[in-house]
């Protein structure tokens, strides 16, 4: 064996068991039947398969994708102009990124916990706009998708933030310059230079917040209060309370499918072929 | 008539240096003029002062006579031809060509697009990408996005700089006609002497953040204002306080009669095809360059010489 290959080998050795085997042993439970107390048993069957095609579970799954859309987009929107910002800020670059990066610091779970106690009704902003007198009664602002949506743009931001900035930081500052000289504003600048050129970026950025947003289950669990049931939930559910580890599996595996096919559609896409 | 370009006095100052001072410049419409100096002498810097992207320290920018100190550069109607083409890379070579025009609301963009393309020969292209152009390529539709808009200035920023020296030298003829066709009054960018020379009806040669001297090619070459002139454009050898240039200088055996000489020795003869350079080391410690034809080189090299030059070839300087 050449040296590369002893190089390799114990990442190889890692995905295979870490990785390969557990994805496979998914994919061998979804066609499999419950036992009754977890666990799988025989016969083989596409039974798990078909139950997802349920209404009930078509409307989580369209649910979970829509709101990990609405993730991306809210993340999209916050985090684009705040790379921006960040790549121009000259020296103090760093201390903004480190800015960004500082919930990182903590764990996912506390940071979650933490929008808790921000949102309850006894929380800080209910809180807050009483005492103000601008509302007589708590606003609804926990348990409910726009918390579930606040906790998810919160946590995922900073993969939106450092890949587009990466990006910015590249960008040629010559170009800008090209286009205000032949004439454009600084916001047509924006809209037909800076994110044009930047596409590799904001593509990148969305499939990091994208993909972990529609398998979110943690998030959705404690801020929606499991009023707001996402894909991540129902997996969940079947490995633990409901005990039916083949239909979890199968909805793990429904879960991923749906990650892969719109990556590849997000990457095959006309514009993002010609940038990466 | 008003010029389409004045600097008055015009200062620009980054934190620790100086990098244009107090230059003032006028420039008449419809000609080849050229900013030549070297490297960090500030030209580069006055003409991001006149496309509008930095702003003057003190001093005033006029274009058609009208003061645009505060002016954006997309207020301006000057063009600038970026060194490093600065080509968007998303838009094929006609998109950037029609980009200028686009932001004008110009009626036609396309068809003026294309002759655009076609003014720089490139019209073949117009479906390509930056990325699939060659550096030529790239370096004429950069042109071709500035002249469409048909400015009133155009900038060039060492536009000639990353070409391959045979494709330098087409290009020069091409800028030239170019400018002569369109009729927009060019302002080159160069550290490049011969480019400056060659190109030019008139040049300001920069140092330091000053202009030394504006004037034709043969003004500046023939009759250099300062030490430094004489020095960047072209070879010189020096004298004492008097500087000749090589092809003025000549070389014999015998000591020349009623003109002024040297003693040195041939130290090496470099043959360049169209002459031969004879490098002499004089006994006063100096060197000198002779450039001769090749049918004169009979030296040898540590052969014992006489250099010697006629007065009237003399450049003198304060």
């Amino acid at each position: 064996m050449t040296l590369r290959k002893w190089f390799l080998l114990p990442a190889r050795a890692w995905m295979a068991l870490f990785f390969a085997v557990p994805l496979a042993i998914v994919c061998g439970y979804s066609f499999l039947t419950r036992g009754d107390y977890g666990g799988v048993e025989q016969p083989w069957t596409l039974e798990n398969l078909t139950r997802l095609a349920d209404p009930l579970y078509l409307a989580i799954l369209w649910r979970s994708i829509w709101i990990a859309a609405l993730a991306t987009l809210l993340c999209a929107l916050l985090g684009f102009p705040l790379a921006l910002f960040i790549s121009r800020a000259g020296r103090r670059k760093n201390i903004w990124l480190q800015l960004v990066l500082l919930p990182f610091w903590t764990s996912f779970l506390v940071r979650t916990y933490a929008w808790l106690f921000i949102l309850r009704d006894t929380g800080l902003v209910n809180t807050a706009l009483a005492r103000l007198h601008l509302i007589s009664a708590p606003l609804p602002l926990l348990y409910n998708d726009g918390a579930v949506l606040t906790g998810l743009v919160y946590n995922f931001l900073p993969f939106f933030v450092l890949p587009m900035y990466a990006t910015l930081e590249r960008l040629d500052p010559a170009l800008v310059e090209a286009a205000s000289d032949l004439g454009a504003r600084p916001f047509t600048t924006l809209w037909r230079v800076v994110i044009p050129v930047s596409t590799p970026g904001l593509v990148a950025g969305s499939v990091l917040v994208f993909v972990p947003c529609l398998g979110a289950y943690l998030t959705p669990d404690l801020l929606g209060g499991g009023k707001s049931v996402m894909l991540g939930n129902l997996v969940q559910n079947q490995f633990t309370t409901a005990r039916d580890w083949p239909f979890g599996s199968a909805a793990s595996l429904v879960l991923m499918l749906a990650s892969a096919l719109l990556l590849a559609a997000l990457l095959r896409s006309r514009m993002a072929r010609e940038l990466m | 008539m008003t010029p389409v370009l004045e600097l008055r006095n015009v200062v620009k100052d980054f934190p620790g240096h100086r990098a244009v001072d107090e230059v003032s410049l006028r420039i008449e419409r419809g000609g080849f003029y050229s900013l030549l100096g070297p490297s960090g002498c500030g030209k580069t810097t006055t003409l991001r002062l006149i496309g509008g992207f930095e702003t003057p320290t003190a001093g005033d920018v006029f274009l058609n006579g009208a003061a645009v100190n505060g002016l954006k550069p997309y207020q301006r109607d000057v063009s600038t031809v970026f060194q490093s083409y600065a080509l968007f890379p998303h838009l094929t070579a006609l998109g950037n060509v029609e980009f200028g025009l686009r932001e004008r609301g110009v009626a036609g963009r396309e068809a003026r697009a294309l002759a655009a393309l076609e003014l720089v020969m490139l019209a073949g292209k117009r479906d390509r990408l930056p990325a699939q152009l060659s550096g030529g390529e790239k370096q004429r539709v950069a042109l071709a996005r500035s002249l469409v808009i048909e400015p009133q200035l155009l900038l060039l920023d060492e536009p000639l700089a990353a070409l391959d020296p045979k494709l330098r030298k087409q290009m020069r003829a091409e800028l030239k006609a170019l400018q002569r066709k369109t009729g927009i009054t060019f302002l080159f960018v160069t550290h490049d002497q011969e480019e400056a020379l060659s190109m030019s009806d008139k040049l300001a040669v920069m140092n330091e953040g000053r202009i030394e001297q504006f004037g034709t090619p043969e003004d500046v070459y023939l009759r250099p204002a300062t030490r430094f002139v004489a020095g960047f454009l072209g070879a010189i050898n020096w004298f004492g306080a008097a500087g000749v240039r090589p092809e003025c200088t000549r070389v014999s055996r015998e000591a020349p009669e009623g003109v002024p000489r040297l003693r040195g020795a041939i130290e090496s003869a470099l043959f360049l095809g169209n002459c031969v350079h004879l490098n002499a080391t004089l006994e006063d410690g100096g060197r000198a360059t002779a450039e001769v034809p090749r049918e004169q080189n009979h030296f040898q090299e540590g052969e014992a010489v006489w250099i010697h030059w006629h007065p009237a070839d003399e450049l003198r300087f304060e």
